[in-house]
């Protein structure tokens, strides 16, 4: 592993990054999950992030931009301190999910890939999200939440507007 | 959270631990468990030879979606590789319709590390991987705990149960949001921290697959059954579905029901039972108008061609798949025009751009139903859709292609009146889609 000073992830991080690279037969297999943790730490994958994983696996910055722009939960743009994600797929969609969106974008007044003036909260419309006998259900963050009606929306953001942090 | 389901018809082999708190590894063990890979490996130099002769008597066949049999995938890993080999469970659940994944994660975690031991013990491999979806971060979490639970014990890692020589190695990770990555090929390519595009084959991956070692790839569902074979008897696992389609499997009900989930049902099992027992019939008491029977990708079904049992060979029969066992309810309400355009979207949005049929069908299936949607459509649209579909077929590296143009072919054939009354203004159903933008996808 080429040797990294002065990381700009928290020494958590780098120690869980400095372990991931040793447990794959070649270490570029840790690539996805680093962009990922990376993302969740920093908020979106930025061009400091990008150099700094491309030092730690002998990549290119390149070889990493090409990955990232292939997988549809990594961004390069900061999202909402909670973002949001309806899915609107088949079994969703029969079950409300335009709905549930709809009034995701009412109620926060933006829209899709948007973010809320204040920071807190960013809206995306998904696909399938895996949770179709629960339909319809959105994520936030890495969240699920289903059964969803209009009602449960606006209670579960409210929970997380009087949150703080992740 | 996911509620758990429960209906009397229901045969219950791998949904047993459901809800019983089996992601404990205690409770896991108190329930049988980590028994079948002590009993295989007790069977000493005859453990290979039992493990796959069991799996071949059971009959399972995969339940990703192709339904190749388990047993003869297992087989075709040559004996000695210069490479090591591996195991790759593919938990990228990502078929529209399919989430019983995301419960035997939830439910019984200790299922699929066991079924992946075996896996390992019966070709040779020392180290596995679990590759859930990104989208399951939570499920990652409880098996990142199950697994390391089981290192704890000494079940995994070097020497296991005790037995000198006997190492076995699990690495569970996410991917990053692509449904081009459940494909397997480009699921190896992923989990080697690359785009998620497919590989020519051949060579499978048995014989050249992950870091170029004989690889088995097998869904989640598929390899956690392995213990309960070994424990039930091959035979005996056989005899619980159909000829040719052993045991049971997890099918995921969705849609307009009454009693959406996940339900464990015999192979073979009526699908109209199916939806009006086991799931409760129409939400709301309103008529059925059709059903897509294993995942987006398989062709729809009228509501007059439900009277078919639900195995691989009987839905193929009936000229649709059992694919990945989640089957969606489609109420009278339900504007097929819309439907088609619903999935065509999803397709597009995934296709990954390496095959041009593909990315190009895909679009161009998008962009013409999206005018006939729109209510600008002229009759040879339809013609266009069909002759685009079918080109698609059997011309791409993967299987997306076909996966995307089955369903479409399925729509305009079987409901090709609903798309020309609607061109000609006569709309059926209620209409709900209310996006304008589009999602982009990897390969656009």
């Amino acid at each position: 592993m080429s040797t990294v000073t002065n990381s700009i992830f928290s020494p958590e991080l780098a120690a869980r990054f400095d372990k991931l690279v040793t447990i794959y037969p070649v270490k570029r297999s840790a690539l996805i999950p680093m962009l990922l943790y990376a993302q969740d730490e920093v908020g979106y994958v930025s061009e400091a992030v990008i150099q700094e994983i491309a030092k730690r696996l002998d990549l290119f910055d390149l070889d990493v931009r090409s990955v990232l722009s292939y997988y549809s939960m990594l961004r390069t743009k900061p999202a909402g301190q909670y973002n949001i994600q309806v899915c609107t797929n088949i079994s969703c969609m029969l079950r409300g999910g335009y709905e549930i969106l709809d009034h995701c974008k009412a109620k926060l007044g933006i829209g899709h890939k948007q973010v809320t003036p204040d920071g807190k909260f960013s809206l995306e419309e998904v696909e399938c999200i895996g949770a179709c006998c629960w339909a319809p259900a959105m994520q936030v963050n890495y969240e699920f939440h289903d059964e969803l009606t209009p009602a449960k929306v606006d209670e579960i953001l409210a929970d997380y507007t009087k949150k703080d942090g992740k | 959270m996911p509620r758990l389901v429960s209906h009397p018809d229901e045969v219950k082999v791998l949904s047993r631990r459901f809800g019983q708190g089996a992601a404990s590894i205690e409770k896991y063990i108190e329930l049988d468990g980590y028994k079948a890979v002590q009993n295989a490996i007790a069977k000493g130099e005859e453990m290979q030879t039992w493990i796959i002769n069991a799996m071949k008597a059971s009959g399972l066949r995969g339940r990703g979606g192709a339904g190749f049999p388990m047993g003869m995938k297992w087989s075709f890993v040559p004996k000695t590789s210069p490479k090591p080999k591996y195991i790759l469970v593919n938990g990228d659940e990502s078929e529209p319709g399919t989430c019983k994944d995301h419960i035997l994660f939830r439910e019984d975690p200790h299922a699929v590390i066991e079924g992946a031991m075996i896996a390992g013990l019966a070709i040779g491999a020392k180290m596995g991987f679990i590759y859930l979806r990104g989208e399951y971060r939570y499920l990652l979490n409880i098996m990142e705990k199950a697994v390391a639970d089981a290192y704890a014990k000494g079940l995994l890692g070097k020497n296991i149960f005790g037995n000198p020589g006997l190492d076995f190695d699990i690495v569970t990770q996410t991917g990053a949001g692509a449904y081009e990555v459940g494909e397997e090929s480009a699921l190896m390519e992923s989990l080697e921290g690359k785009r998620g595009i497919p590989r020519i084959r051949p060579p499978f991956p048995a014989v050249v697959g992950l870091y170029g070692g004989p690889t088995i790839i097998n869904n989640a569902e598929t390899i956690a059954n392995a213990p309960h074979i070994l424990l039930m008897g091959g035979e005996a696992y056989a005899a619980l579905g159909t000829e040719r389609n052993g045991g049971t499997r997890l099918f995921g009900i969705s849609g307009h029901v009454e009693r959406p989930g996940v339900y464990e049902l015999p192979m073979g099992y009526s699908l109209r039972k199916a939806i009006y027992e086991v799931a409760g019939g129409i939400k709301g008491g309103k008529q059925l108008k059709a059903v897509v029977p294993g995942g987006a990708s398989c062709p729809i079904l009228r509501a007059d061609e439900i009277d078919v049992g639900l195995d691989f060979d009987q839905m193929a029969k009936a000229g649709t798949m059992l694919g990945s066992g989640g089957i969606v309810v489609l109420d009278e309400t339900v504007s097929i025009v819309e439907f088609a355009l619903r999935t065509i979207k999803f397709y597009q949005h995934e296709s990954c751009g390496w095959c041009i049929p593909c990315r190009e069908g895909t679009d161009w299936i998008k962009k013409t139903l999206t005018r006939v949607y729109e209510g600008g459509g002229q009759k040879k649209d339809i013609d266009n859709v069909q002759y685009l579909a079918e080109n698609m077929m059997g011309r791409t590296f993967c299987p997306l292609g076909d996966a995307a143009a089955m369903p479409t072919l399925g729509f305009v054939k079987k409901f090709r009146k609903e798309f020309e009354d609607y061109i000609e203004g006569k709309k059926a159903g209620t209409p709900v889609m209310t996006t304008e933008h589009d999602l982009v996808g990897a390969g656009h």
